[in-house]
Order: C-alpha cells, then structure tokens, then sequence
C-alpha cells in the first residue's frame, strides 16, 4: 500500500485542476449543477442521511424488542417506528440507493457519454425526492403513521391514526423521481453509447440499470394509481377498497403487490449488475457466461411482473391462482441462481485481488443465496401457510434487501471511492468493516428464521417469554451490524482529507470509467472514447511471466 | 405456552408433521446444492490470489451445456418439492365434508368463536380432538389473520366476505393462537388459546356452558332472527311478495338472473343477506332490501347456520 501511495504522489497537476469537484464551490454550483456526478454525490448526501433516520426507527424496535413486554415503546409507539422503518427504508433509501447514486455517476462514464441524455431532467429527479423526503420527515415530526409500510386497506383508510394522507402523498411524490429517472437511463443507454459500443459490448452494470429502468417506467405509474385511489377513499369515502362502502380490500393487495414485488427487484437488480463489476475486476477475468448474466437480469425484470401473487397465498385469493403463482416465483429464481453459478465460476483460474470490494461481494453473494432460498421455502404453497407474515418472512427480505442491496451498496461504495473522490481509503479497516457487517448482520436475522418457524408474528412487540433468547441475540447483532455501518463512514470521511490520492485505475479494471482520470473532468473524457472490443478484456497472466504486485 | 426456550414449535395435528418434514427435507437438498457453491468462492479466492502461482490457463469465458445443467436440474429438482406442498396446499383448502363447524368473527382486537351449539366464547377455542374442525370466519372491520402455529395453518380473515380453513387436532393440549395480520394498536396482543379436548369432554365443556347462558342452538338463533328481521315475511311458504322458498337451498346451484349459476354455499348466503341485488336468483324482481348495515356478523352466522339445515324434506343430513 505505501509503496503504490509513493507512485500516486506523482499525478499529474491538471487532474486537480479538471476535476468536476473542482468546477465550481459555491452552493449554487452543487444546488443547480446538471453534472450526473455533482447529481450522484447530492443522492449520496441524501440517502445516507434517509438511512440513518430508518436506522434510528430500526435501533429503537431492535431495544424494544429486548423484552416481551412492551416496556420502551407503547403498542402504537412501536406501530409507528416499524412503519417510518419500512416506508423511509424501501422508498428513501432502499429504491434510489444504488441507482440513483452508482447509476446516475456510472451510466454515462461506463458508455463513454458526457451526461446523461436529460441532465435538467435528472436534477429535477432529485427535486423531487428531497421534497417528498422532506413531506416524510413532516410526517415523522408530526407524530408519525401506524400503517406499516404496505398501507393494507381497510386499516389504512378507515381505521389507520396518525399523518396517513400526507405518508400517502410523500410516497406518491417520491415515484415521479423513480420514473424520471428510469426513462433517463433508458435514453441514454440507447442513444449515447461511445462508437463501438454495442449491445454485447455493455458492461453487466449497464444491462441491469436498463431492466431497473424498464421495471421504474411500467411499475411505478400502479403504485401511483394505487395510491391516488387508497386517498380517493381516505379523504372522499369513496368507496373502492373498504367492503362497508362496497369495496374491495384484495384488490388493494394485487395493485400494491403489483409495484411492491418489482420492487424488489428495484432494489436487488442494480445490486447483481454491481456484483458482476466487483467480481470481475477483483479476478482479473472476463466475465463467464456473459448473456446468462445478462440476459438473467432481463428475465428477472420480465418475470418479477408475474409473481406478484405469492404475497396473497393466505389473503383468500383462489387456490388455482396460487398455484400459478407459486409456479412462477420459483421460476424466477433460476435467473438469480445463474447469475450466482456464473459468478462462482468467474474466480476460477482467476487472478484474485483480495481486496474489501472483494470481501463485500462474497458477503453479498452468501447472503442473497439464504436470502433466495428461503424465497423459495416461501413460495411453496403450504410451507407458506405456516410461515407467512412471521419473522420468518421478515428475516428473509432482510437478507435480500440488507444483506443483498445494502452489502452490495458498500462494496460499490468502496469499489468505486477512488474515482468518485480521487482518494484512497484505509484497506484494514475496510476489510474489518466488510466481515464485521457479515457477522453482524447473520447475528441479526439469522435467529429471525428461527424465530418465524416457532410461529412469531411480525410486528409483534408483545411476544411470548420462550422466544426472549433469540430476540436478544438478534438485538446484540443490530448492535454490531451498526458498528459496521459506522465505520465506513468515520474512515471514508478520514481519506477524503487524508487518504492517499488514487491513480485513474487503482484496480487495474477494464471499463471506461477507468480511463479517465480519479475524479473524472467535468465532461468525463478529454477525447471520445472508442470501443473495441468487451467489457471485460484482461489478457492471461501465465505463470512463468507474472509480476507480483 | 410454557416460557422456556424451544427450538422447534409443538406439533398439534399430523399435518404438522408433514410440513415439518417437507420443510426439513426441502432444506436439506438446498443446503446440498448450495455449500459446494460458498466452500467453492472460498477456495478460489484462495487457491487463484494473485500472489499464488498457480496455472491459470485455459479458463473458459462460457460453456452451453454448464449453464443449461445448472439452471435446469436444480429447477426440476424444486418442482418435485412444488408439487408436494400444492397438493398439502390443496389438502389444506378442502376440508371434508361434514367437518364440524365453528364459526369466527374477528374485530379490533378479540376474537369471537361461535359453537354450533350457540355456545360463544372469547379469545379461547375449545375443538374436540380427532374431530376434522371447519372454521367460517369474517371481520368487523379490518382485515385479521387466525394463526395456530402449533397446526402450522393460518388464514387471513376478511370484512364483509367469508374465509375458511379446516384442521383436525390430534391430541388434547392447549396452544397459542395469534393473530397475524397487522391490525392496528393491539395487534401484538390480540392472540388466545386454542384448547383441544377429548371429544367426550367437549361435549360436556360445551353441555357445561349452556348451562348458565342461552339453551338456543346456533341454528335455532338463527330462525328467530329469520321471523324477527322479517326474513319470514317473504320468502316464508305463505308469503305473497315472490321471493325465493329457502328450504333446501343450501348446497344446491342457484341460477341467477343474469345468466350465471353459483353454488349456494355460505358465502352465497352471507352475500345475499348483507348485498342481496349483487345476485339476484333468475325469475324474481331486485326487491330485497340489504341488511348490510344493519345487522352484525354473529347475527349472519346464525341466520345462516339456519338456512343451511333448513333442508327439503329429503334433506341433507347436516
């Protein structure tokens, strides 16, 4: 590491000065910048400050459920921290997480572009978002909701205390900038890639930021209906979901459903596209089996539409229906299951950095396959019976959404700081921080799966005195999972005055944002970049010729 | 209920059984498919660091035949466990005839279990044992969800329709019931017990309540809310308004005026009482008021429970 610092002393003094961190320093210049870069460092600020208040809502069920009885919180106390949990989680945080920070810095420097195709349009996206973040931190100023973060109808709009309306709207603000986005990214991926860069010469990064896009443009619009109807209720008393007013309360449940499990796939699909960069530029490797890869992340999109369904097998919807529902949501994990096999065999006969990036990416790996299969446990029709709506389902989206989307989130975050920053961080502390969030986070939810098949509820904070062992096992590792989250942020914070300054290519990684200089110039490229060939060209080191680095 | 620590939840029925063995088994074969997959990242990443020197010739970048295997025996191996646990599921949908009927009313944050017998009771459920139990629920106001872990079933409870599952305890004990659908405030402590009695002493606990509350069976409450509400009125044999004649109805598919024939089985009843011209039967005017508003679930259940042994003369035995 010092020797490689020594090296980097020597970067020329024209990347200083053609920084796009350099372009401007007034607060002007960061509020009304169109750079897709400055944009992604604003999404950055932002959503991290959104996670640390889900997080707060997290510490405070996560203490009181140290307890079976309801000792911290009241019953409606504790309603209110699980909804603002899940709501500021999935839709502040979870949702513009990697896209809106990776995908907005990385999709026009991966495709050789300057910006990209709507840069007004982009900080519009993010207009948007702060002012429903803000409507959302109203609502928690203002005493909060006790919906939980689905809004299941009739309780939502007869039933439900507290700031619903204006929980409602934040939610239904925030979409624009979801799908403001995706059709962005869709633009751009079409219109603006370098000479030479064709469809099979794409980074994996880009095809799953084009399937997230697609499931932003055609998902998001049915949340947004759902909701304007879930208000039309609330506010009107018009009639569409409560049976007293001749309603229907499933049919919230498949609209909901209809957004919420492409959701998920929101939230997992910008994940997998980070894995296949991590994986490949820590083994110096092309990429094995590169249309699975890709294509997988399309089906994932195309499919994840169909599987809505397999949260409704206990609701009252017909038996035929679950059926084909359960059908389908096994056949969706066979896209996720390539990916993983493809991956794996990648590393074999690689050249293996093993580096924190690495180490997050094989944290990742192990968490999204628990996390996928008890999916499956899930969708088979009478294991579900038993274990829907209980710890166990909660510690199985965790492992998806946590464990999946957050660890990947870190392992970009790392992977990329150098460029973003131009700075390097602490490697030990980075690996410590990767293994500690490991553990941590399987402290967590692992004894949560337990916890479900003995037949806990979720949202419960009242619960029987036999479950209290693995109640605080679960708390002592939220305990450590927030340790591991802290540190990146003291260390990361430290290299950006102290670090060591990054060379324009740290990993020695193919892709084109590392031809251009750590951080990139305000336009990203000083020439148009050409391409000539795949993603992922790393010539074979024989072993006779390596040089140890 | 006890308050010590456990690892597996008690088996209450022989379906629990089953569906512990699918799930273990199921777990298992992932498990077997899974670990070569962690102990092999794990020994790549050892075996090709960068600073081993190890031969590294010879890499594919893909291979058909390595990607079809991995996708397709995997899957096909999960659909043997799929078609095992939709046919549980399917068992689990249809209870046998003549099941011993319970009726629940969920609300805002107690349950209300009705016994044939017009025996009521709150937050516990006395079952007779080796007896297959068929529970006909509904809600007051939001959607609840009546959940015996120790029967490893469940099933959401609706307002304003009827919802069904059907268990058959094995032995007599006493286990947790809760509710598992998010409700609102008390949702964490709307829970009870589910005690389950020798058949012999469910008919004495029953015998035993009816002592010092109504005599009236389920049924019989239901025929006097049947004169009472002017159900009797019209559609009684000596009616002169042309309604439908009831008797035997339960059971038996109905024609309806636009075309459609439905079987007439609770939900129906429940249907026609509270939205009467949802389905009107073929031959008669849209004339019945709806009762939607203005009498309780309880009250259906009963009316109900009545219609349905309101038989022709023939009969159903029921």
């Amino acid at each position: 590491m010092s020797a490689a610092a020594i090296d980097l002393e020597r970067e020329p003094e024209d990347v200083e000065r053609t920084s796009y961190l350099r372009a401007g320093y007034s607060l002007r210049s960061w509020f009304f910048t169109t750079d897709h870069k400055r944009i992604a460092i604003l999404y950055l600020v932002s959503i991290t400050f959104f996670f640390a208040i889900g997080g707060v809502a997290a510490a405070l069920i996560r203490l009181d459920l140290l307890t079976p009885a309801p000792d911290l919180l009241s019953n409606d106390g504790y309603n209110r921290a699980f909804s603002l949990h899940g709501i500021i989680m999935v839709w502040f945080f979870l949702i513009p997480s990697i896209p809106n920070t990776f995908g907005n810095f990385l999709v026009p420097l991966m495709i050789g572009a300057r910006d990209l195709a709507f840069p007004r349009l982009n900080l519009l996206s993010w207009y948007i978002y702060i002012f429903a973040g803000l409507l959302t931190l109203a609502v928690v100023l203002g005493g909060g909701v006790d919906t939980g973060w689905t809004f299941y109808t009739p309780l939502t709009t007869m039933y439900a205390n507290g700031m619903v309306v204006l929980a409602v709207a934040a939610v239904f603000i925030s979409g624009f900038s979801t799908i403001l986005t995706g059709l962005n990214f869709i633009v751009t991926i079409h219109k603006l890639r370098a000479p030479g860069l064709t469809w099979s010469r794409l980074p994996l990064f880009i095809w799953s930021h084009y399937a997230v896009s697609l499931i932003f443009v055609l998902a998001t619009p049915v949340l947004a209906l759902t909701l304007l109807l879930l208000l039309a209720e609330r506010v009107f008393g018009i009639g569409v979901f409560d049976p007293s007013l001749g309603g229907d309360p499933l049919l919230f449940q498949h609209l909901f459903w209809f957004y919420s499990h492409p959701a998920v796939y929101i939230m997992v699909l910008p994940a997998l596209g980070v894995m296949s960069e991590l994986i490949t530029s820590a083994a110096h490797k092309q990429i094995f089996g590169y249309w699975f890869v890709a294509y997988a992340s399309i089906a994932i999109a195309v499919i994840g539409f169909l599987v809505w369904g397999h949260h409704m097998f206990v609701a009252g919807q017909s038996l035929y229906a679950s059926t084909v529902f359960s059908f389908l949501s096994l056949a969706v994990a066979v896209p996720s299951a390539i990916k993983v096999f493809n991956w794996t065999a990648t590393l074999y006969k690689g050249d293996i950095d093993i580096s924190a990036p690495l180490l997050f990416a094989m944290g990742f790996i192990v968490l999204f396959v628990a996390g996928g299969l008890t999916g499956l446990m899930l969708a088979m029709l009478a294991i579900d019976v038993h274990v829907h709506d209980t710890y166990f389902v909660v510690a199985h989206f965790h492992y998806i959404m946590v464990g999946g989307t957050v660890t990947a989130f870190f392992g970009a975050l790392h992977y990329w700081w150098p460029k973003i920053t131009g700075r390097m961080y602490n490697e030990m502390l980075a690996r410590i921080a990767a293994i500690t969030i490991l553990v941590g986070f399987n402290l967590t939810f692992f004894p949560q799966f337990m916890l479900g098949y003995e037949g806990m509820p979720r949202r419960y904070h009242v619960y029987p005195q036999a479950f209290q062992v693995l109640q605080v096992l679960s708390s002592a590792g939220a305990g450590l999972l927030a340790v591991g989250y802290l540190m990146p942020l003291f260390y990361l914070l430290w290299s950006l005055f102290r670090g060591a300054r990054a060379p324009a290519n740290p990993w020695g990684a193919t892709g084109l944002e590392w031809t251009t200089s750590s951080p990139p110039p305000k336009h990203n490229f000083t020439e148009q970049p050409v391409v000539v060939r795949g993603p992922y060209h790393y010539p074979l080191k024989h072993p006779s010729s390596r040089d140890h680095g | 209920m006890t308050g010590s620590f456990h690892l597996w939840p008690p088996q209450a029925s022989e379906h629990a059984g089953t569906l512990d063995l699918l799930f273990g088994s199921f777990g298992a074969m992932v498990a077997v498919l899974t670990l070569p997959i962690f102990v092999l990242l794990v020994l790549f990443a050892i075996r090709y660091r960068t600073s081993n020197d190890v031969n590294r010739e010879h890499a594919e970048s893909h291979n058909l035949w390595i990607e079809l295997s991995w996708s397709i025996i995997p899957f096909l191996l999960t659909l043997g466990f799929f078609v095992w646990a939709t046919s549980l599921y399917f068992d689990l949908r249809t209870p046998p005839p003549g099941a011993y009927t319970i009726n629940v009313v969920a609300k805002q944050w107690m349950w209300k279990f009705q016994h044939p017998d017009g025996t009521a009771e709150i937050n516990e459920l006395h079952v007779p044992a080796n007896t297959p139990v068929r529970l006909v629920m509904t809600s007051r106001d939001v959607i609840h969800s009546l959940y015996f872990p120790a029967l490893r079933i469940k099933q959401d409870v609706l307002p304003g329709r009827y919802t069904e599952q059907w268990f058959e305890a094995d032995g007599p004990g006493t286990y947790p019931l809760r509710c598992a659908e998010f409700c609102g405030s008390d949702h964490s402590v709307m829970g009870g017990q589910l005690i389950v009695l020798r058949p012999a002493l469910y008919a004495e606990w029953l015998e035993d309540q009816g002592s010092f509350g109504t005599s009236a069976t389920l049924a019989q409450q239901g025929e006097r809310l049947f004169r009472g509400l002017g159900c009797s009125g019209c559609h009684g044999p000596a009616s002169a308004v042309k309604a439908p004649d009831l008797a035997g109805v339960f059971g038996r598919p109905v024609g309806l005026s636009d075309g459609r024939v439905v079987l007439a089985d609770e939900q129906y009843l429940h249907d026609s009482i509270m939205l009467p011209n949802a389905q009107v039967v073929g031959g008669y005017p849209a004339i019945m008021p709806t009762y939607g508003n203005l009498i309780e679930p309880e009250q259906v259940n009963a009316l109900v429970a009545y219609l349905k042994q309101l038989g022709p003369p023939q009969g159903r035995p029921e």
